[in-house]
Formats: C-alpha cells, structure tokens, sequence
C-alpha cells in the first residue's frame, strides 16, 4: 500500500534546467521524512509539486490517498504547508491570520475563531495575539508560521526549512513542537540544509542533488554505509605526527590520514572501545603525547559530503529552485 | 486518518478541513474573507492611501487654476465653465489609479509568499485576486468621496437628479474595478511590488492624456483625436460629464459613436476589460511561481 506521500517518476524543468530529474518518495503515514540536499537540488520544486503549487512534466503523486494531479483541492484539503514560503501577512495579528487561513480552509467564522485562540495560546502566542506579525521576533513568527498550517490538524504536513535562520533556541522549542506533532500521528515530509534536524527529527532520509533522489534510508544507514568509525588524534608537537602515524598504520584498516597544521592523524578501524584503549597504550608507550584521541562515528556531513561531493552549508547557489532560494535569502 | 488528526491538535476535535461548499457561495465568501484582510491591511497602512489622494487633489487645483480660462470648452474659456468640465476627467483619472494599487499589493504578496499560502489552500480559485479588487474598490471610493469635496471646494457643481449624479460616479466606480483587474494581471506578471507599481502607472499617462480627460479631443491631430474618442477612459469621461450634467452650454459632442453614446459605451468597455484581464489573471494566478 503506497504511504500517506508517495511520488513516482517526478519531472520538471525549467527552461534547460532539470530541477526535478524522476524523483520517487515514498513516506509511511505516522513517519517523518527528512528531504536533504543542498541550495537548488530540487527539495523545494519536489514539495511545491506534493502542495499542488506546481504542475509536474511528468510523474505522479498521491497525498493522504488522493491524486494529487488529478484532485489538486482534495489534497488541499488535507495538508498543512509551512516554510519559507508560505508566510502569514505581517499587517494582521497573529489572531487575524489564524482566523482568516481557518475561514480560508471552509471552516465556519464561529469555529475558525475558536481554533485561533487554541491555536495561539498552544504555541504560547496568546500575549501577542493582537498585536500585528511584523512586531513578531523571528521565533515567534515561525510559529505563528506553523499554526497556520495546523488550523485543521491536517494529517499530512509539510515543512520547508522550518528552522532556516533561527537561533539554537528556538530552533531546539520548533523541533520539540515538530516531534510532539509527529507523535500524534501526523505525516511529515520535511526539507533542511541542517544534518542535524534530519538525524533529530526524521525517520528516513532521502538525499537528494540535481533533481534526483541520490541516497536513502534511516540515518544510521546513510551512516554505515558512508564507512565505519574511526579513530582520531591529535598529537601535542609536530615531531610527533611521525610516530603517531606508525602506531596508527598499525590498528587501522586504511590509510592515514594527516593534517599537518592542526597535527591531527585519522585511520579507518573497526574494534571500538577496546581499540581505542590499545592505541591509547601503545602512543603513551612510545612516548607520543597527545592533545586529543577520540573514536569518531560518521556524520550525516560526512555521509553528505561523501555522497554530493561537497559540504552542505557551503554549497553555491545552482539550479533550477537556486534562484527561488536566493530570492528568499535576500529576504 | 480522522482519529490520528484528532489526537494531534490536542483540544477541539476537528477533523481535516470541511468540505468546500463548492459554487458561488464559496466564491463569494473566500473573496470576502480576502477583501476584508486587505481592507484591515490598509488600515493599518493608512499613508497609502492619504498619498493617493495627494496627486488627484493637486491636479484638480493646478489644472482648475493654472489651465481654467486658457481652455476653451465648447466655445467658452470660462474657468469655471472648464471646472466643470475637468472634474470628471481627474475622477476618472484617478480610479484608474487603482491599477497600481492592486499590481503592487498581488507582487508583494507573490514576493512575500502569501500567494503560495493561499493557493495550498482549499478556497475558490478567483477569490484571492476578487478580494483584492473588492478591496481596492472600497478605497476607490473613499478617494472619489475625498475629492469629491475638493472639487465642490474649488466650484464644481452638479447639474444634474441625484440618480443620474449617483449613476455617474458608479460608472466610474466600474472603470476602476474594470483597472485593477488589469493591476492584477501586471502584479501577478513582474518580480518586485516596485515594477508593479511603475508598471502600473506608465501606460496610465498616455491613456488618460490622449482622452477627453483634460482637453476637448477636437483640436488634436487626427490620428490622436480618433483615439481618445475611442479610448475606453473617455467613454467613461463622457458619460460622467453627461450625468453630471458638466458639458458646458453650446457643445456638441464629436461624431465617433463612444461619443455619441458615452454611457453603454463606457459599460460595455468596462464589461469587456473586467472579463478579458479577470479569465487572464486568474490563469496566471493558477499557475503563479513564487
């Protein structure tokens, strides 16, 4: 049975650009799937075609069971969509906003107001109610951001960089609002620049860069698959980095690597814990003295990095929804 | 899916949205939800509108003071005859103005992403944009209200039942809303508010100049001349000119047939904008990229 976001075959182009190049999901009702990839790789063009935002070339998609070419106001219906570009009018109060997005979604005047007010003091907005959007901090302006897009408990959400731009703070109180969500049932097909929030958040992950789904699976997948653990020194004096090197050929199953102006040495192993105390005695043996030593697990950098080729952060602006993106960053 | 939905929001038990009503009620109701979000927006932006009403009011006194008595109305260089005259021309001049209004208001919604937002919900497919023109409509009319008096100030009279009057500015009331639409499509077109705004207003020059609005189209060049009587802002012109009984004695109005009969002309031209810019519009709207 296909899940509660199932997409087949996605294409669509932009002039010469293919921003979407055959992407296929599939996200289980009640999971989180963390769409990741760098500026332009398609994760916005892929949730504007999922939000009947935008006519796909060729492909089809299913949203909460309905067909989301073919019944574009069913799916509507039920889905909430935030993120960086579906805003709440800065001119309203946040109360104004909620109310009018309800009364937007068929509800009654009576109901939308009700569902405002609950909305707005679950999301601790109740002080600010009144007062208009743009007096908002940036926190507070996501969240107003998320309500909206939670006026009818849509059982599928989703959310397009959610925490782009905010503080750790308040990043941290989004994703514990996100997670609560997520308990309750909801579907959630999230897109991040941030490892973090997918490896915190998201059931799977697909990776994707140029249009197309590169990886997928769990975190601790992409993980194992990027390569195991290794271990990581850093010697105290650079004549150092000799001797470390030969007592680090040793334990490892690869080669060493070496960065030479921050004296830190890295080899590939496999034994854990009990590997890394041996090492530990053999450097101290040879009388390497040592600043730091430590068993590293891959990160979803270094499985992003490994996959794309290059660091998601950092990535320059291309691609087809690069421009749409950049637009937003001006902002 | 309800019971999962329900679980989630916690308090009120509501399931995922209602059913549309579908038809012309929902229409008219999600236009009206729009309308009245643009209409609290502009209350709270009240600058827009007061510069609005700067322009029109300074052409009614420059033109009034400065041209009154240096143009000739059906014979009479009478400034107060020419008042008369004008009024209707700086009325309709500025209902059209609303073309900028509703181009800047939809791109900064497009820019701002509020577009996207509505269009992910289940509302009716024009309503976005005839709830800005609605809007936009109701501003329309405090302006004409507002000038209006200034008129009356400087020696603008009515001559005419107040049916007529009333029909009158209802013309001109329809020409706006028949403008804004075309705001809509430019706003719906350009990348920045700002382009809508210039673009809104650029081609407003020459239209309203190459008209009856200022000047009688009797002396201009042929070619002009032939414009302007067949330019649909004239026929409006004409038409207010006539309810407000402002055509000066001894004038004859040219041949061409807008001019002949102003107020189904000026109808009908509205009519024709309204449906050809609102199926254009709301096309585009459909298919909007942020």
């Amino acid at each position: 049975m296909p899940g509660a976001i199932y997409a087949e075959g996605l294409v669509k182009t932009f002039g010469d650009v293919r921003a979407l190049d055959g992407v296929d999901l599939d996200v289980p009702e009640g999971t989180v799937l963390g769409l990741l990839g760098p500026n332009g790789a398609g994760k916005t063009t892929t949730v504007r075609v999922l939000t009947t935002l935008l006519q796909p070339d060729s492909g089809s998609a299913v949203v909460a069971g309905i067909d989301v070419l073919k019944h574009p106001n069913e799916v509507r219906r039920s889905i909430g969509l935030s993120g960086q570009f579906a805003a709440v009018d800065e001119y309203l109060t946040g109360r104004e906003n909620l109310q009018m997005v309800g009364q937007l979604y068929q509800m009654s005047a009576r109901d939308a107001k009700a569902r405002a007010a609950e909305l707005l003091e679950r999301f601790n907005l109740a002080d600010a109610a009144d007062r208009p959007a743009k007096t908002y901090s940036g926190g507070m302006r996501r969240r107003l951001d998320l309500a909206a897009a939670l006026v009818v408990s849509p059982p599928v959400m989703f959310m397009d960089e959610p925490t782009t731009g905010l503080d750790p703070r308040n990043r941290q109180a989004l994703w514990e609002v996100i997670e609560e969500l997520v308990d309750g049932g909801t579907t959630l097909l999230l897109t991040t620049q941030y490892l973090e929030e997918a490896d915190r958040l998201a059931h799977d992950i697909c990776v994707v860069d140029h249009g197309r789904v590169i990886a997928r699976g769990t975190a601790d997948q992409l993980k194992a698959q990027t390569g195991g653990e290794r271990v990581e020194v850093v010697v105290h004096v650079s004549e150092q980095i000799a001797p470390a090197r030969e007592v680090l050929a040793g334990f490892g199953k690869g080669e060493v690597a070496v960065a030479d102006h921050t004296r830190k040495l890295t080899v590939p192993v496999t034994g854990g814990a009990k590997l890394l105390a041996e090492v530990i005695r053999e450097l101290d043996a040879r009388g390497v003295e040592i600043d730091d030593i430590g068993l590293r697990r891959p990160t979803l950098d270094d499985v992003f990095i490994s996959l794309t080729g290059h660091a998601a952060e950092t990535e320059t602006e291309t691609g087809a929804d690069g421009a749409a993106q950049q637009k937003e960053a001006v902002k | 899916m309800t019971a999962t939905a329900t679980k989630t929001q916690g308090g009120g038990a509501l399931p995922a949205a209602p059913r549309p009503r579908g038809g012309i009620v929902q229409s008219v109701n999600d236009s009206l939800v729009v309308a009245r979000r643009n209409l609290i927006r502009m209350m709270r932006i009240p600058e827009v509108v007061v510069f609005g009403l700067i322009q029109p009011i300074m052409f009614v006194v420059l033109f009034s003071y400065v041209f009154g008595g240096s143009i000739a109305v059906g014979g009479s260089t009478s400034p107060s005859d020419y008042r008369e005259y004008l009024m209707a021309g700086i009325f309709a001049q500025t209902v059209t103005f609303a073309t900028a209004g509703a181009g800047a208001g939809i791109a900064d919604d497009m820019h701002k992403g509020l577009i996207d937002r509505f269009r992910s919900l289940p509302m009716a497919r024009g309503a976005v944009l005839t709830g800005r023109t609605l809007a936009d409509l109701v501003q329309t009319a405090l302006t004409l209200v507002v000038l209006s008096l200034v008129a009356l100030i400087v020696g603008w009279r009515t001559h005419e039942n107040a049916g007529k009057v009333l029909a009158g500015f209802a013309l001109l009331l329809l020409l706006g809303y028949a403008f804004s639409w075309i705001g809509a499509v430019i706003g719906l077109s350009v990348r920045t508010p700002e382009a809508a705004t210039s673009g809104g207003l650029v081609w407003l020059f020459p239209l309203t100049f190459i008209s009856n609005a200022f000047v009688p189209s009797d002396n201009m060049p042929t070619v002009l001349r032939h414009i302007a009587e067949w330019n649909p802002f004239s026929a409006t012109v004409q038409a207010a000119r006539e309810l407000f009984g402002n055509l000066p004695p001894g004038y004859k109005a040219p041949d061409a047939w807008p001019m002949q009969h102003p107020i189904l002309a000026s109808v009908i031209w509205s009519v024709l904008i309204i449906a050809f810019f609102r199926t254009l519009a709301v096309r585009k709207y459909r298919s909007a990229a942020a």
